[in-house]
């Protein structure tokens, strides 16, 4: 499979990040290179295979549950310090409905 | 005595708790250091100088109370990966700005709980994603060595914890933290000569290390010598509620495992990490290593991974899939840089092109469009079938071996600017350190020898899960057999 500037465009735009038109040629380009070459997992017999999901190694759990309960809080003052804009105790972005 | 910063941690542990030297003096010695190499290595993102004299001072009052803790007063620098609460982190990325982490990450805690001084953040391709210290928004990091008959053109000292290992190698610091998603630790630490560990998947929490690829990332330590790695990563290590993928097991002694030697141990060799168009100084440096271990009694057997040819493939479709969804949160709301836009989206869309790099925006790209709508299961999917495979070659293998021993690395370091054009030719450098993080297995590079050109080589040993001390048991034996003690060029 291979993608075109069309493609590549939808792509950047899921995940928001703006390209300009001259830059999609070599986008489309270098992303080509890379799928061409990964490509070869299809010669891979996979049939009936379980996927790997996470990365515990054999023997280890991959995810351990706790208990559902509140472990943090109170400290709006800390999550606000990094904020670029913010207005009293939220985070300010443009209007968003009109 | 030898030079404060010829100091290894073990010795540097011994000296201080005689009182032949104060924490301050060395790490006066390694700010020293770091204020004379630092301009020209670009190692440092931020040096803490102030803060690190205070934990000096601190440290010295411990020890003239009798109270020094495993590593009071041990210099160390950290991969400005990891938050460090109240000092500016930024991953190399221009998008996290001037972001000072209100908290501390859980390895670092543990450095800092078990009394270590901190000297400052180090360079790292940014968001970890390279293998050259190139990507970083910081500019590149130099490799302290240069070749014999060429000095003036400058080496990279690999990625992504570039500065960590050109720091450690440079003697700037003791030690280093470093994080390893496909071979970030094991493959600078082969470039400058020094040694490091990827310790098993869940060894050491992953709390407050800025995410790249979740299910790949470990933290780990690069240090001058086999046992300086186990001391740290004794301290680094440990089961941390905060990390939903920590393993809840005990942190051996792994520094009693460096003298254990490999009597009676059976070392596999794969024979599918011979590569085609390898160099020969490689494939020789490997016989080497078989032969030392061999002499020090292991039994050396042949084993076979079938599918590690598709071990890189599978890395950089898993990797930048998880990629793109770390990295979603970088929105220019609620932390790290903005640029304004007309509307919300707008701001995400311009904010994200500003912020990353063109490595990292390439890896998003990649990972959204393998997690998209029709193309999920042909290469997502897929991927994580072949990485089921992967893991399962290393199963079969340790039914007829303790630990694996490969070259760590295709070929030493190379020239800053070289294998920028073609992303693929940038990622074969980690074709024998990938497999093992798609696995979850430990994995060190220790410097074995000397290319032709008078820059270092290393082997990689590779363990069962969680057998950390088996690795370092090799590693030890390889490391005496080596007797490396060659030096960079520059060097403090």
């Amino acid at each position: 499979m291979s993608v075109d500037a069309a493609t590549v465009k939808r792509i950047a735009t899921l995940a928001r990040i703006r390209i300009e038109d001259a830059a999609l040629p070599r986008m489309v380009e270098e992303l080509n290179g890379i799928l061409a070459w990964v490509e070869m997992l299809r010669e891979v017999d996979t049939q009936g295979v379980e996927p790997m999901a996470g990365g515990a190694p054999t023997g280890q759990p991959s995810l351990r549950m706790r208990e559902d309960e509140v472990t943090d809080g109170g400290i709006a003052e800390a999550i606000l310090a990094n904020a670029p804009d913010r207005e009293g105790p939220y985070f300010a972005v443009p209007k968003v409905v009109e | 005595m030898s030079k404060p910063t010829d100091l290894t941690i073990a010795a540097a542990r011994a000296a201080l708790a005689r009182r032949e030297i104060s924490a301050v003096e060395l790490t006066r010695a390694c700010l020293d250091a770091i204020a004379r190499l630092n301009p020209r290595l670009n190692a440092f993102i931020t040096i803490t100088a102030e803060s690190a004299l205070r934990q000096a001072e601190e440290s010295d009052r411990r020890i003239a109370q009798g109270m020094a803790r495993p590593l009071e007063g041990i210099p160390l620098g950290i991969k400005d990966l990891f938050c460090t609460a109240g000092v500016r982190t930024t991953a190399a990325s221009r998008i996290l700005g001037n972001f000072t982490p209100p908290y501390e990450s859980t390895v670092t805690a543990h450095l800092l709980r078990d009394g270590a001084v901190f000297l400052g953040k180090l360079n790292l391709d940014e968001f970890a994603m390279g293998s050259s210290n190139a990507t970083s928004a910081f500019g590149p990091v130099e490799n302290p060595w240069s070749r014999a008959n060429d000095p003036e053109t400058r080496l990279v000292p690999g990625g992504s914890s570039g500065g960590s290992a050109a720091a450690v190698a440079a003697r700037l610091v003791l030690g280093a933290t470093a994080t390893d998603t496909g071979g970030s630790i094991r493959q600078p630490a082969a470039f400058c000569g020094v040694a490091g560990i990827k310790p098993s998947y869940g060894r050491c929490s992953r709390f407050g290390i800025v995410a790249f690829a979740s299910s790949l990332d470990q933290a780990g330590p690069i240090a001058r010598d086999v046992r300086d790695c186990a001391i740290l990563l004794r301290s680094m290590a440990g089961f941390d509620p905060r990390d939903s993928t920590s393993a809840d097991l005990p942190v051996p002694d792994f520094e009693a495992a460096v003298e254990r030697g490999v009597a009676g141990l059976r070392i596999g060799i794969p024979r599918e990490y011979r590569m085609e168009g390898m160099p020969a100084e490689i494939e020789a440096l490997w016989q080497q290593g078989i032969a030392w271990l061999r002499e020090a009694g292991a039994e050396i057997v042949d084993v076979s991974l079938p599918h590690t040819k598709y071990a890189l493939p599978t890395y950089y479709i898993v990797a930048p899939a998880e990629a793109s969804s770390n990295l979603a949160r970088y929105d220019g709301v609620r932390f790290g840089a903005r640029e304004e836009g007309e509307d919300l989206r707008d701001l995400y869309e311009r904010t994200r092109a500003a912020g990353f790099g063109a490595e990292v925006r390439r890896r998003i790209l990649i990972g959204t469009y393998v997690l998209s709508a029709g193309y999920y299961d042909a290469y997502y999917l897929k991927a994580q079938q072949v990485r089921a495979l992967i893991r399962r070659d290393f199963e079969q293998a340790w039914e007829r071996c303790d630990a694996l021993l490969t070259p760590a690395t295709p070929t030493a370091a190379f020239a800053l600017g070289e294998k920028t054009e073609d992303p693929v030719a940038m990622y074969l450098n980690d074709v024998f350190t990938v497999p093992a993080n798609l696995a979850g297995l430990p994995g060190m590079a220790v410097p074995a020898g000397l290319d032709a050109q008078g820059l270092p080589l290393a082997l990689q040993v590779i363990g069962r899960p969680f057998d950390e001390e088996t690795v370092f048991a090799v590693a030890g034996v390889l490391e005496r057999a080596a007797d490396f003690r060659a030096t960079p060029r520059l060097i403090a």
